[in-house]
């Protein structure tokens, strides 16, 4: 199917249309509160939340006997919220570290959820089946009403983010000062975790359990990568979150059998790659460059302040040196000083090489420049 | 002269799991005076700060900021917090962590405006960073971090500032930077409390001193008390500085 082909499906099959709006809405209010996870050092807490979430949809199910997903997330919400609370509560009533209080509530409500799901697959109920897909998600399973309730999640949190961004923002930064200014900071704490928990479970029916969490740290890692601003980064992560949506969803739809959920962590996590590698100030790639740029500018500098050294030893500052010489006392390359030929700092006569007038007002200029740098 | 209480600390005493940091601590602290508090390291200096601005719970005591409670009188304190307690690669500028010592007169919600930039570019000026406001922070160097701190407070216009260990890790030139503006907030009879680490300095930088090791072992003028009866009551070992007259 050519790319063409696919854009029409999505605008008039209604699956695949619910599906495509589905996740991108999803990817961008995951990739918006992600950040917050992130800058807050809490990335491994969406884990947490969403492996806690598990238990409450198998209850969910065990008291109502139906599958209707909004009685399911529910159940996955309420959950959620206590293994959340319980991690706050661990870390600040006991001695115990934050990651050990993640890792002990996620696998316990995850193998307490786990435990729940081979109960109910042993029960006589046709109904049953199918409760599995929480595990890593299925998207095909979306209909109109789901991305209905995504959007109006959304919405609210675009509006609290709105509102309280201030807020928000110099709670991340230094939570104790915002507490001496007069800030309730648990409540706008509680805020923030209430709406990164709804996220997560909105995002249980699509990308299940186990990789929710990718969803929102992926985005905002790569967004942080790209600027040094919070709104921008928030920004930049609502959109490679819904594009990792979008584009998950294109490639799993366009190739029979491929579950959607994993697609799209692995797309947003291609985000993440070439963020790392491409980000002008944070990338791999231009460090390198600029690193592999300040090295030869380094030599070239050497070659010459050392040429300069030497004319400031001789009346005429342009005396020739054979590159023997030169040589001899750091090892310099022809190609350094070729190259200072070229920029006309220096002069190549016969074998001879000497600093031009040029040359030694650069040099002398040099150390002036680099004093200044530095205060 | 010195006849205004700033701060008032009764009988405070916090404890982290049973283990008390600070112990039935009794404080006042006159308007007007740069005090240092000096002591070991876990002698719940920070602690004893923290208490005052209401960031840790006390277990017993209580503290009042000119004779009422601090949660009235939060528009009167600014706080510096220790340089390393946040993060620096958080994605923001200089100018922006400035603005925040706004938000607080701001309140909820409010965003603030030209008129908290124009307070907070006049706070950059102060402590010599304006020409660094749109630095993103972590381009920062530590001095220069600890400078926007003292300039993020300064915005506040408070009447007391508590400063936890502003020289930790500076160089000289930011030392002195911040030394004359703490000189010039006396000046205008802001009262100002340093934990401070450099035993050396005291007599020079401030006129008031606390010290402190679990207990307040004494508080009051420097030149009264500075002496190494106190140094050797507070650190435990026999302690010698020479106070230069």
């Amino acid at each position: 199917m050519d790319i063409t082909e696919y854009i029409k499906l999505v605008f008039t099959d209604y699956t695949l249309r619910t599906i495509t709006l589905g996740t991108a809405i999803l990817g961008a209010v995951t990739g918006m509160l992600g950040s917050f996870a992130v800058l807050r050092k809490q990335s491994l807490l969406g884990d947490a939340i969403s492996h806690a979430a598990l238990p409450g949809i198998a209850i969910a199910f065990l008291i109502t006997g139906a599958k209707d997903s909004n009685i399911l997330l529910l159940g996955a919400l309420v959950s959620g919220l206590i293994g959340t609370f319980w991690i706050r509560g661990i870390i600040s009533k006991t001695h115990l570290k934050s990651d050990t209080a993640l890792g002990l509530i996620l696998s316990l409500f995850f193998g307490f959820g786990m435990l729940l799901l081979t109960f109910i697959q042993k029960q006589p109920n046709a109904n049953q089946a199918g409760l599995d897909k929480y595990l890593f998600g299925q998207a095909a399973t979306l209909v109109e009403s789901d991305v209905w309730l995504m959007s109006i999640v959304t919405g609210a949190c675009l509006l609290v983010l709105l509102l309280f961004w201030k807020e928000f923002k110099i709670l991340l930064f230094d939570a104790d000062y915002t507490k001496t200014l007069g800030f309730n900071t648990k409540f706008i704490d509680i805020l923030i975790t209430t709406f990164i928990v709804l996220a997560i479970v909105l995002g249980l029916q699509t990308v299940g359990v186990v990789l929710m969490s990718a969803m929102l740290l992926a985005p905002a890692a790569a967004a942080r990568q790209w600027t040094n601003s919070l709104g921008i980064m928030v920004f930049l992560a609502a959109t490679f979150g819904a594009f990792s949506g979008v584009f998950g969803t294109a490639i799993s739809a366009s190739q029979n059998n491929l579950s959607t959920g994993p697609v799209i962590v692995i797309v947003a996590g291609v985000f993440v790659l070439i963020s790392f590698i491409f980000s002008p100030s944070r990338g791999l790639l231009f460090k390198q460059i600029r690193f592999i740029k300040n090295r030869r500018d380094l030599q070239l500098h050497k070659t010459l302040s050392f040429m300069y050294h030497i004319a400031e030893t001789h009346e005429n500052i342009s005396h020739p040196h054979a590159i023997k010489i030169l040589n001899n006392f750091q090892g310099f390359t022809k190609g350094t000083l070729q190259k200072l030929v070229r920029k006309n700092y220096v002069k190549l006569e016969g074998s001879m090489w000497s600093l031009t007038t040029e040359g030694f007002k650069t040099a002398s200029n040099l150390y002036n420049q680099q004093t200044e740098n530095n205060e | 002269m010195k006849n205004n209480i700033a701060i008032k600390v009764d009988d405070l005493t916090v404890a982290y799991n049973y283990k008390p940091v600070l112990w039935d601590i009794d404080l006042e602290i006159p308007e007007g005076v740069l005090m240092a508090i000096v002591g070991p390291n876990g002698a719940g200096k920070s602690t004893l700060i923290k208490s005052i601005l209401g960031i840790l719970n006390p277990i017993a005591g209580s503290v009042s900021i000119y004779g009422k409670s601090y949660e009235k009188q939060r528009a009167l304190v600014a706080y510096v917090p220790q340089k390393g307690s946040v993060d620096w690669d958080f994605p923001t500028t200089a100018l922006d962590v400035v603005m925040m010592g706004t938000y607080g007169s701001l309140g909820w919600i409010k965003r603030p405006g030209q008129k908290e930039k124009k307070l907070a570019l006049e706070a950059l000026e102060k402590v010599g960073m304006l020409p660094f406001k749109n630095r993103q922070i972590s381009q920062l160097s530590g001095g220069q971090q600890q400078r926007i701190f003292l300039a993020r407070a300064l915005v506040q216009d408070a009447s007391i500032y508590f400063m936890d260990e502003p020289f930790q890790g500076v160089d000289a030139t930011t030392e002195i930077a911040i030394i004359n503006i703490l000189k010039e907030l006396r000046k205008a009879n802001k009262t100002v409390i340093v934990v401070h680490h450099d035993l050396q300095t005291v007599p020079e930088y401030f006129d008031w001193v606390t010290f402190l090791n679990v207990k307040k072992i004494a508080t009051g003028p420097v030149k009264d008390i500075f002496n190494d009866d106190n140094l050797t009551k507070t650190y435990g070992i026999n302690y010698k500085v020479s106070i230069q007259e």
